[in-house]
């Protein structure tokens, strides 16, 4: 089902023409620009492929192209991430069953036909740090390369429907999709970055004192992006937590419900629990709402709501209730979530016999953290280690987001775990970073690097940022800027 | 645990609670003109209303500071509660024995000036009806949220912060 009426989207604007498309040989509608996930979503086809040995039932959770859980076949090519690929006239999906042959007719890209690509900075990702990278190294005098192996710039910005907090000049007040619009609109207009979407990055390697990022551009083309600094932006992945059949199609992502909703104005449920009372949890109920889909209830294993307490009002005031001290124990089903079982927790954290309740939903979001995306700067060699407020495995760095591999710099959740308003202003200080070490910045910049540095500070101050700086403190080298 | 304040326990906060952490205005303010009441009791680094009031009322000292309305300042504006990112300011105003409420209302449909619309509590629960006196509209609103003004019994002024429109 698809949404038409909202009170912050209008999706009439955004849809492109008609289009069909064939799922196991029977046509459906779909509009161009969307993909080929959210189609079927719309189709109420929500079993994309088959697991290898067991033959269960798989479903999206990620939506932006990071899990696999929704790989498909495409024109009888496996392993598409149906996700983050777009329709197209007349393509014929199927679903994948485990690990499946590629057609012998099909030929893998060579490196000698790699189409190569020169600029100052290759920044990685395009979201809000990955974009405020690119613009203000830019500005700062680097030719800049971004890519993004999504269909559209912007990173997660492009489904936040709700206002950013902080100050004004950075977007305080302003909703998280008019964010991405200025921050697109300005790396368009600027001629000295060139944007490559679809295009994932799967290696760096370096030459010398050249860098160079390799791609693969729309599933086929290799792509080589040479440079003297790169800025690894990759944003953050979606965890999951272990319970009964959480692998039941139509346990989602809160990231992937936002996709669904906002993005593509695809109807993600009629009847959704949420796992979790972090800003995402809260934020994901509220938008819920706004779409016209009941929310049963938030439930939260701590004793207390774990995001601002101002996001939390929101929903309770409209009567969505949250069950602190609860867990989820198993979801129940065939083929799809019918049922979620959950149960309260004992001062030990263990549930309590008899206070299992049982909600009837079609989906159950998990909104139950992020870990940041490392991979890319793993695979390059960079410093390592396990910082628990930062919400995973991070990069050791400096003040100036540089990694222990020199001209590597990286910036946003990638970085650790925090939120859109840090990630822009890490973003910032590590474009112009890269744009001072590929030399083609003058020193004077170095002035709006100290400034974005008191910005980020002072964001920190309160409660919230401290529990971060812990968490910086132990990944920094050199000097913490306070 | 002793120390996590009630209002994060359950996700919204009694006004008990909240006299306890702001001041709220006086009857005599609160029958002159409409008077902003910031229902932000934690420290989150955000500062729009302190931007935007214009005869700076709100008071904040840093960005992670909870925000204070000095009730003698304030102009009953409206402007911190269609701008407020976290939907957490109101306006309330004494009349006769009726009370009005301006709060945001960012869902569909948006009611008509005139209708009458069921009133929410902060949990949510239906504690009544409440006429519709005035809407900005989104596009007039300059926080981009569309907010409304709710007249409704004195005694309830205190408990309603949503609407529900309910239409056949």
């Amino acid at each position: 089902m698809r949404l038409n009426e909202h009170p912050i989207l209008n999706f009439q604007k955004r849809r492109g023409k008609k289009i069909k498309i064939y799922f196991e040989g029977q046509p459906l509608d779909a509009y161009e620009g969307e993909t080929i996930a959210m189609a079927l979503h719309a189709a109420g086809i929500r079993v994309l492929s088959y697991s290898g040995e067991k033959h269960r039932p798989r479903g999206l959770f990620c939506a932006i192209g990071k899990c696999s859980s929704c790989l498909v076949k495409v024109n009888g090519i496996p392993n598409v991430r149906s996700c983050i690929t777009l329709v197209e006239d007349g393509m014929r999906i199927e679903r994948q069953q485990g690990k499946e042959e590629i057609p012998k007719t099909v030929k893998p890209p060579q490196w000698k036909d790699a189409i190569k690509v020169e600029g100052d900075v290759v920044i990685i990702g395009g979201g809000p740090a990955g974009l405020m990278a690119a613009i203000n190294a830019a500005k700062a005098g680097a030719k800049v390369v971004l890519i993004d192996e999504n269909p559209m710039l912007g990173g997660q910005l492009v489904k936040q429907t709700h206002k950013f907090f902080g100050k004004r000049e950075q977007f305080a007040g302003v909703r998280g999709v008019k964010i991405a619009e200025i921050l697109i609109e300005q790396a368009e207009k600027n001629e000295n970055i060139e944007l490559y979407t679809e295009t994932s990055a799967i290696g760096i390697f370096q030459e010398n004192d050249r860098k160079l990022v390799v791609a693969i551009r729309k599933n086929k083309e290799l792509v080589e992006f040479w440079g003297k600094a790169i800025v690894v932006a990759t944003g953050a992945m979606e965890k999951m937590i272990p319970f009964e059949n959480n692998d039941l199609p139509g346990i989602y992502g809160a990231g992937a419900i936002q996709t669904l909703m906002n993005t593509y104005g695809v109807k993600p449920a009629d009847r959704v629990l949420i796992v979790g009372a972090g800003n995402v949890g809260l934020i994901l109920a509220y938008q819920l709402l706004q779409a016209g889909v009941e929310v049963k209830a938030i439930i939260e294993a701590m004793p207390k709501v774990g995001g601002y307490f101002v996001h939390a009002a929101k929903v309770r005031r409209l009567g969505i209730p949250i069950l602190t001290r609860h867990t989820i124990l198993r979801a129940e089903g065939k083929e799809k979530v019918e049922r979620a079982i959950v149960a309260q927790l004992d001062e030990n954290w263990k549930p309590i016999p008899g206070t299992e309740k049982v909600f009837d939903v079609d989906v159950i979001a998990l909104a139950v953290g992020l870990r940041p995306s490392i991979e890319l700067l793993h695979q390059a060699g960079c410093q390592i280690a396990y910082i628990r407020e930062l919400s995973g495995h991070v990069v050791r760095r400096d003040a100036r987001m540089e990694t222990t591999i020199k001209g590597i710099f990286v910036a946003g959740d990638a970085a650790g775990i925090e939120e859109a308003t840090t990630a822009m202003l890490e973003g910032k200080i590590a474009g112009i970073s890269a744009a001072l070490y590929s030399g083609k910045s003058n020193i004077s910049w170095l002035k709006e690097i100290e400034k974005t540095q008191k910005e980020l500070t002072e964001f920190r101050s309160g409660p919230f940022g401290k529990h971060v700086l812990e968490g910086i403190k132990k990944v920094m080298v050199g000097e913490i800027n306070e | 645990m002793s120390e996590i304040p009630e209002y994060l326990r359950k996700g919204y906060i009694e006004i008990e609670e909240l006299k306890k952490i702001i001041e709220l205005p006086s009857e005599e303010r609160l029958r002159k003109k409409p008077v902003a009441i910031p229902e932000c009791p934690q420290e989150i680094p955000c500062a729009p209303c302190r931007e935007i009031c214009p005869t700076d009322a709100v008071i904040m000292e840093n960005v992670n500071d909870i925000p204070r309305v000095n009730y003698d300042k304030c102009i009953g504006c409206s402007l911190c509660v269609q701008i407020c990112p976290g939907l957490a300011f109101f306006m309330v105003y004494y009349k006769g024995n009726k009370a009005r409420v301006t709060m945001p209302h960012e869902l569909l449909p948006i009611p008509s000036v005139g209708e009458e619309v069921v009133l929410l509590n902060r949990v949510g629960e239906e504690v009544g009806k409440g006429k519709v006196i005035t809407v900005v509209p989104r596009e007039k609103s300059k926080g981009d949220t569309p907010i409304i003004t709710v007249e409704m019994p004195i005694e309830l002024a205190w408990d309603v912060r949503a609407v529900k429109v309910v239409r056949e």
